[in-house]
């Protein structure tokens, strides 16, 4: 089945990032699609390569770049990015900022979205 | 419909709305601090007791576990990540965010 | 309506103001009213206050968006409603609401719907995918 995920709130700070990313990869084992990762809200911080965890702690943001280098297509909004000071320049590989026509694509195409949030 | 839950029952009423859009046939999905509804002989356990009576009530094992929660109210299923996959791919999905 | 246009509900449960996912839902709305797609926006909880007439965030100085609900229906979003309950429980009535444009031949006053649980849940039931904000 074509799943689709939004996540609404930044790393660390809210459990959304990690309950949405143990609900792919479980999703993944079972053999269905992602469609597509949306960013949204506070969201957007999720895939800044300018983050640097304390080495016994999970890399939130590289843990979705791997996901991206699967060829899941990852989407940063790019509206709530501007506003917030995440541009191109500091996302991690395999992250694409776009459009909210992204989000609208993934809810349509999507036989499923879920969201991750406060 | 999938239900899913993520506050807690003692700080916002999330739970308790979400309850009055629940259809017959349709389920409940607690996780992160929604888990702390599924707790047995609090002063919230009512909510879920009377979800029980008409829905399935399924709380996320990994959020159970972080929490310490052991004391889980009878009949809500305990799940993990796999289950909640199987409950999306039943239903279509609404977040009470 | 083609079989093939999906229905895509939008529920709005937070307030205004507060926080920004209200504001930044409303922007969703209205990109996606842009697409083939059958669009729904439903008010409960605090998303009620969202729709509340009279909001005025000069001094708070911030970008209010009432102007924007006022033409909802321009953006071809008319579909609208309203959780019964939660506009009681708040002390607000239909005429409490924004108007969200007019109907195109009576020029009347078009405002979101109000509606019970039972019927929103019935609508949820039809709905392609919901997002919530």
């Amino acid at each position: 089945m074509k799943i689709a995920v939004t996540i609404y709130e930044g790393p660390y700070n809210h459990e959304a990032s990690d309950s949405a990313y143990n609900f792919i990869v479980a999703a993944l084992a079972k053999g269905h699609e992602i469609r597509g990762i949306f960013f949204y809200h506070d969201g957007v911080y999720n895939v800044t390569k300018l983050m640097e965890p304390p080495q016994d702690d999970r890399h939130i943001a590289n843990r979705w770049s791997e996901l991206g280098a699967k060829g899941i297509d990852i989407v940063v909004c790019i509206a709530a990015a501007k506003r917030r000071g995440i541009v191109d320049s500091v996302l991690v590989p395999n992250v694409r900022i776009s459009g909210l026509g992204q989000l609208t694509m993934m809810a349509i195409e999507a036989e499923r979205m879920v969201i991750f949030g406060d | 419909m999938l239900h899913t839950v993520n506050q807690s029952p003692f700080q916002k009423s999330t739970l308790e709305s979400c309850l009055r859009f629940v259809r017959k046939g349709d389920v409940i999905l607690l996780l992160e601090d929604g888990v702390f509804a599924a707790q047995a002989g609090t002063a919230m356990s009512s909510l879920v007791e009377g979800a029980l009576k008409s829905n399935k009530v399924y709380a996320l094992s990994a959020d159970l576990k972080a929490r310490a929660l052991t004391d889980v109210i009878q009949g809500v299923e305990v799940t993990d990540y796999a289950g909640f996959v199987d409950l999306v791919e039943q239903h279509t999905t609404h977040a009470w965010l | 309506m083609a079989e093939d246009i999906k229905k895509i509900m939008f529920t709005v449960r937070k307030g205004p103001h507060g926080t920004i996912y209200v504001y930044e839902g409303l922007e969703v709305k209205l990109i996606m009213a842009a697409y083939d797609a059958d669009i729904s926006v439903v008010f409960i909880d605090d998303g009620v206050y969202a729709l509340k007439a009279g909001q005025n965030t000069k001094e708070l100085g911030i970008k209010g968006f009432e102007a924007t609900y006022g033409v909802l229906v321009d953006y071809e979003i008319s579909k609208v409603f309203v959780d019964k309950k939660s506009l009681e429980d708040r002390g607000l009535t239909q005429d409490d609401l924004v108007v969200i444009g007019e109907d195109e031949e009576t020029e009347e006053e078009i405002r979101p719907k109000v509606v019970d649980a039972d019927e929103i849940a019935a609508m949820m039931a039809e709905q392609h995918n919901i997002l919530c904000f």
